[in-house]
């Protein structure tokens, strides 16, 4: 009988103990307080126990571990909040000894006296690996599924249980430093030619090499513990570190224009780390994790990017009592760009497609997109040409519309013409099975509209996909008024199938995310109205943590597109639902000079053939008096391309069309970039308090105009001192 | 305040900064040494009066290391009661020795005092004293750390100098150092460096390349294109200067200063000082003055320090008759002479370090006597000596006849 509720040990005759993780009801081992117990206690048993010589840890699941269980951070974040009201004084402190538990618990593993291996049976990440770091051997299977790596700078913070101490003195400085930075996985082969592991071998052969270690005579002391090691390349001041160390921060730069301090973090903690004996470099090491989890950008990244991401991917929203819809075959129809990667995603699912276009030919070229994309991905060895050739033989392109009749749920992904989408709906419904959900893929058209074309508008739901759908992660689910919990329920599970993540919203002209996408390019008309040098509009945006510049965005999605969707909007809704200074704008480029955007090879920028790499089209300077860059604050860019989107994030909870802050965050990272290190537009006015926001916004609606003024929700926000998450508390709603 | 002379200054021919140049054989400490013997013996110098020694030397390292100067007060045979510091202010520790040994004076501490600077760039090399300001990412980050050729093209691009811009700047100062030499303007100042046995190794600076032309220069490629693009300090370069799309690498080694090994002295003193020389001054400090700068740039210290220094003496550019800017890329002088809109014939009229070499700590030293020479030369009063300092600094110190 096992004394551990996360472990078994099982000592064999050679006195070599396999201590197994394998937490009861979790698909996937993590660190937990209770689990860091438990280890502690093994490691005592390890070491008193005379019969046992010493010990391999292994997992018990498929994957080795995710790491700390970031839950257990977030409560860190509580604790942090606790002690600071009960004894401002002493709460770092507290913060300080809390961070510190599994770093000199690892150390305790490692300096234990017994020779310790870790043979790592599938995935390991994080602290995992870093628990693996401590042993004495590392032994990784062969197996694909064995991905290693030290992701927390993706969620704001930065290995900070040995991770930056252990790796670079084992693996080279700048491959270190890369692993850290960027968070990204490495295989089995690459983490040995890291020299992170000691043996990768056949997944049977796992355990006997990792006891075999042992029996060779594995000696319990760890290379850093020996006298006179150095670390690999010499330590900081060898010629090689006078290459990597100057350049470092300014490639981190480039990166990340300095937006994520727990990148930084890790810079630090390495080069001050390798200058002094192991542990004063843990030391070092537990100094920057407690700063850095005292930060903002790790808070909020922690919530949206790994929680609420979580808890969006589980199905937060999904009405309760429906049961789990099974997708035998979907049909998507319309084989044109957006059509075909449905295809493409759905059957990489294992889900069969119909695709369905008005001839053959059409339907024929939608099935050659994944074709395209499966031969890439074959030959960059993403996938093996056996699963290419079952994921193509899911999709069955066909111009008749009887091979729907039997699908579960439809896609329609055609021109976005209510015309066209009504005769098509009409089509759908005349075969379509009863009991089957009817999705739209439109962009632009609100549901509740398309829906009236429907036989039954509580099946009829908005299923919106971003280009390039195989690379976007989100989908923005859309309810028509009359948008029935089956439908959603539907929806969800097929977002869920295809390992997206959804966001569901209301109804409304450009949903969530384009509303938000929209102000942000209109802001970048008016600075350019305004006479602000282009290339700074561009820079501000990137150095305030957006992915792509406004006009280069423009230039992606289509200048004429703006001109159609302007003119739309004229037609719809009168003359003052555009700025004719933006009009005006958009015709010069698109009427008078044919800058169409990237397709036409001219937009905002020019693009010259490869390999000269874009730039922007100097007549833009000429097109508005020019201010002098000394006369532009920065910061001022960067604040107003911001807060334009987070106010219009603001407005679509006013309005009820996005109802939880997680939705609103996650979907603004997701969906268009928005500066991951803020947690996400809602996460950006919490962070700075809805009274500093509102501040701000008046400030800027005096200077730019009353796009900028706050609403009347967040003034009232202001006034109470609440936040959107204490305000519209999702997990109240998550119980309910 | 005490007034404080320049009684003399030497300097030693610039040789090649590489395993091949002409001095690279020759220990720092006895360039420094030979500097020191020569301001001795053309003054009379009685060493035990000497109070202070002070050298600027960036890479104070391996065989610059330990206070050169009173390293090199030992080898040049001085008396052992004459002191040596070693300072460093990166690129203008040679002028700063000088302002720091005048302050001394003018506070009425010392009476006389030896200021210089020594490098042997072919023995040390460059950043061999390592570094917080560039290797430790706490320094790195905030201080936009950008090699300093990355920092001098994005100068180029900011105020749209093209590469024949600067091209064209680098061939006049061959030209005009050539000149200088050929009608013999640094005779007096120069003194070879001889061996044990007085046969002399270097005379001339044998970087100079006097018959450079636009042609050969356009040959080259851009010497920072490399570390802007890989190594990410392009994208530093934008973020401090977000107005810039991209960086207009302009700069290569023929028109960048020279890497050589040099040293040099100034004698500097009171009154007092003259009279146990029993010499008269040929020039009088008038002024002086550091300042910090926007680090990116980098290298337009000079531009703020010369705005700082005549505020504070209460002068305008026209008191100024001749300007000397120490040539570290051709875009700093450039730059320097667009914001004040100074002709080019009363800046560096005899050329400067992109034909005849930047040994680091000397440099301030050697240009300050440069310009002296130039003064007495053509009979003029006031000149203006600036260097551009790493991590964003500048000095400058004016000096005027007496």
């Amino acid at each position: 009988m096992s004394a551990y509720k996360n472990f078994t040990i099982e000592t064999d005759a050679d006195g070599i103990a396999l201590v197994t993780w394998d937490m009861p009801d979790k698909s996937m081992n993590v660190f937990t307080v209770e689990v860091m117990d438990e280890l502690d206690k093994i490691i005592d048993q390890v070491v008193a126990d005379g019969a046992i010589k010493g010990a391999v840890i292994t997992s018990g699941k498929s994957s080795f571990s995710g790491g700390a269980d970031l839950s257990m951070i977030k409560a860190s974040f509580d604790l942090l909040k606790d002690a600071q009201a009960a004894d401002p004084a002493t709460a770092v402190q507290k913060l300080f000894e809390t961070t510190g538990r599994m770093t000199w618990l690892f150390r305790k593993l490692e300096t234990s006296g017994k020779p310790w291996v870790s043979a790592i049976n599938g995935t390991c990440m994080g602290g995992a690996f870093e628990m693996s770091l401590a042993c004495h051997g590392r032994v990784a299977s062969n197996a694909k599924s064995v991905k290693i790596a030290l992701p927390e700078v993706k969620v704001g913070i930065f290995p900070g249980a040995g991770g930056t101490q252990r790796v670079p003195r084992l693996a080279n400085a700048q491959d270190a430093l890369q692993m850290m930075t960027t968070g990204s996985s490495l295989t089995g082969a690459r983490a040995k030619a890291m020299n992170l592991v000691h043996q990768v071998v056949e997944p049977d052969q796992l355990i006997p090499a990792a006891k075999q270690m042992i029996k060779d005579g594995l000696k319990p002391v760890q290379p850093w513990d020996e006298k006179g090691f150095k670390a690999p390349g010499g330590g900081i001041w060898t010629p090689a570190s006078a290459q990597l160390w100057p350049a470092a921060p300014a490639i981190l730069r480039r990166e990340t224009a300095g937006n994520y301090p727990g990148a930084l973090a890790i810079l630090k903690c390495v080069y001050e780390g390798l200058q002094v004996p192991f542990e004063t470099g843990l030391r070092i090491e537990q100094r920057y994790f407690t700063h850095i989890l005292q930060t903002t950008e790790a808070f909020s990244m922690i919530r949206s990017l790994f929680i609420s991401m979580q808890e969006l991917g589980k199905g937060a929203r999904r009405p309760a009592g429906i049961p789990k819809a099974e997708f035998r075959k979907v049909a998507v129809v319309g084989a044109g760009f957006m059509g075909a990667s449905i295809a493409y995603v759905t059957a990489a699912a294992g889900i069969p497609v119909v695709l369905i276009d008005r001839d053959q030919e059409a339907a024929d070229k939608g099935k050659t997109h994944s074709e395209g994309l499966v031969t890439g991905a074959i030959g960059k060895g993403r996938m093996s040409r056996e699963d290419g050739e079952r994921l193509l033989s899911l999709i069955t392109p066909t111009p008749d519309y009887a091979a729907l009749a039997d699908a579960d749920l439809v896609i329609e992904a055609v021109f976005e013409d209510r015309t066209v989408k009504k005769e098509v709906t009409e089509k759908i419904e005349a075969v379509l099975r009863e009991d089957a959900i009817f999705a739209s893929n439109t962009s632009t058209l609100p549901i509740t509209g398309l829906a009236r074309n429907s036989k039954r508008p509580d099946q009829f739901i908005g299923i919106h996909f971003f280009s390039p759908v195989e690379k976007m992660m989100l989908v923005e689910v859309i309810l028509g008024k009359e948008t029935g919990d089956k439908a959603l329920a539907t929806a969800l599970d097929y977002v869920a199938a295809i390992k997206k993540t959804p966001i569901v919203v209301n109804d409304t002209r450009g949903f969530y995310v384009n509303r938000c996408v929209f102000r942000y390019m209109a802001e970048a008309y008016d600075m350019l109205i305004e006479g602000v040098p282009a290339a700074m509009i561009e820079n501000a945006a990137k150095m305030a943590g957006m992915p792509v510049g406004p006009l280069s965005l423009n230039d992606e999605v289509a200048v004429d597109l703006s001109y159609k969707v302007f003119k739309a909007a004229i037609a719809d809704l009168g003359e003052k639902a555009v700025d004719p200074r933006h009009m005006e704008l958009v015709t010069t480029l698109v009427d008078g000079e044919g800058r169409l955007g990237r397709k036409a090879g001219k937009g905002f920028y020019d693009y010259p053939p490869k390999p000269a790499k874009k730039k922007l089209w100097p007549g833009l300077k000429d097109l508005y008096p020019q201010q002098k860059p000394e006369d532009v604050d920065i910061q001022v860019l960067k604040q107003r391309l911001l807060v334009t989107i987070a106010l219009e994030a603001a407005r679509t909870m006013e309005e009820g069309i996005v109802t939880d802050p997680r939705e609103a965050d996650v979907g603004s990272i997701l969906g268009f970039g928005f500066a991951p290190y803020t947690g996400g537009t809602l996460s950006y006015i919490d962070g700075m308090g809805a009274k500093a926001f509102v501040a701000l916004c008046e400030k800027l609606a005096a200077r730019y105009g009353s796009h900028f003024q706050p609403t009347p929700l967040l003034k009232d926000m202001a006034a109470k001192g609440e936040t959107f998450y204490g305000r519209f508390a999702p997990e109240a709603k998550k119980a309910a | 305040m005490t007034d404080v002379f320049i009684y003399d200054h030497v300097r030693t021919p610039r040789g090649r900064g590489k395993k091949d140049g002409s001095l690279h054989e020759v220990p720092s400490v006895r360039l420094a040494a030979k500097v020191l013997e020569a301001v001795r013996d053309r003054n009379g110098l009685d060493t035990e009066k000497v109070d202070d020694i002070i050298m600027g030397c960036v890479d104070p390292v391996m065989d610059a290391g330990a206070v050169i100067p009173k390293a090199a007060a030992f080898e040049a045979g001085y008396s052992t009661k004459a002191p040596g510091m070693q300072i460093s202010r990166f690129c203008a520790s040679g002028l700063d020795a000088v302002n720091f040994g005048a302050a001394k004076i003018a506070q009425g501490a010392d009476d006389l005092v030896v200021a210089g600077g020594v490098e042997s760039m072919s023995r040390v090399g460059l950043g061999m004293s390592g570094g917080a300001w560039f290797m430790d990412p706490s320094v790195n980050f905030p201080a936009y750390f950008m090699p300093q050729g990355v920092s001098a093209d994005l100068i180029a691009t900011k105020y749209g100098f093209s590469r024949d811009d600067v091209d064209a700047y680098a061939v006049e100062s061959q030209k005009r150092a050539a000149h200088a030499w050929q009608n013999g303007y640094f005779n007096n100042s120069v003194v070879p460096v001889k061996d044990i046995n007085g046969l002399v190794i270097l005379d001339r600076d044998e970087h100079m390349r006097p018959g450079t032309d636009m042609q050969a220069l356009a040959q080259l490629q851009p010497s920072f294109q490399m570390p802007g693009e890989m190594g990410g300090f392009e994208a530093v370069a934008i973020q401090a200067h977000p107005e810039i799309e991209g960086i207009n690498y302009v700069h290569h080694a023929g028109n960048s200063s020279g890497i050589v090994d040099g040293a040099a002295a100034v004698l500097l003193g009171s009154k007092e000082g003259g009279a146990i020389l029993g010499r008269k001054a040929r020039g009088r400090i008038k002024a002086f003055a550091n300042i910090g700068s926007d680090p990116a740039l980098m290298l337009t210290g000079p531009v703020d320090v010369t705005e700082k220094l005549l505020a504070r003496t209460g002068m305008q550019l026209s008191d100024i008759d001749l300007f000397e800017l120490n040539e570290a890329f051709a875009a700093v002088v450039l730059r320097y002479m667009q914001a004040f809109d100074i002709p080019h014939d009363r800046i560096n009229v005899n050329g400067g370090a992109i034909a005849m070499g930047h040994p680091l700590g000397a440099t301030g030293a050697m240009i300050l006597g440069t310009v002296l020479d130039e003064l007495e030369r053509r009979d003029l009063n006031t000149a203006l000596v600036t260097l551009c300092i790493g991590a964003g600094m500048g000095t400058a110190t004016i000096i005027e006849r007496v």
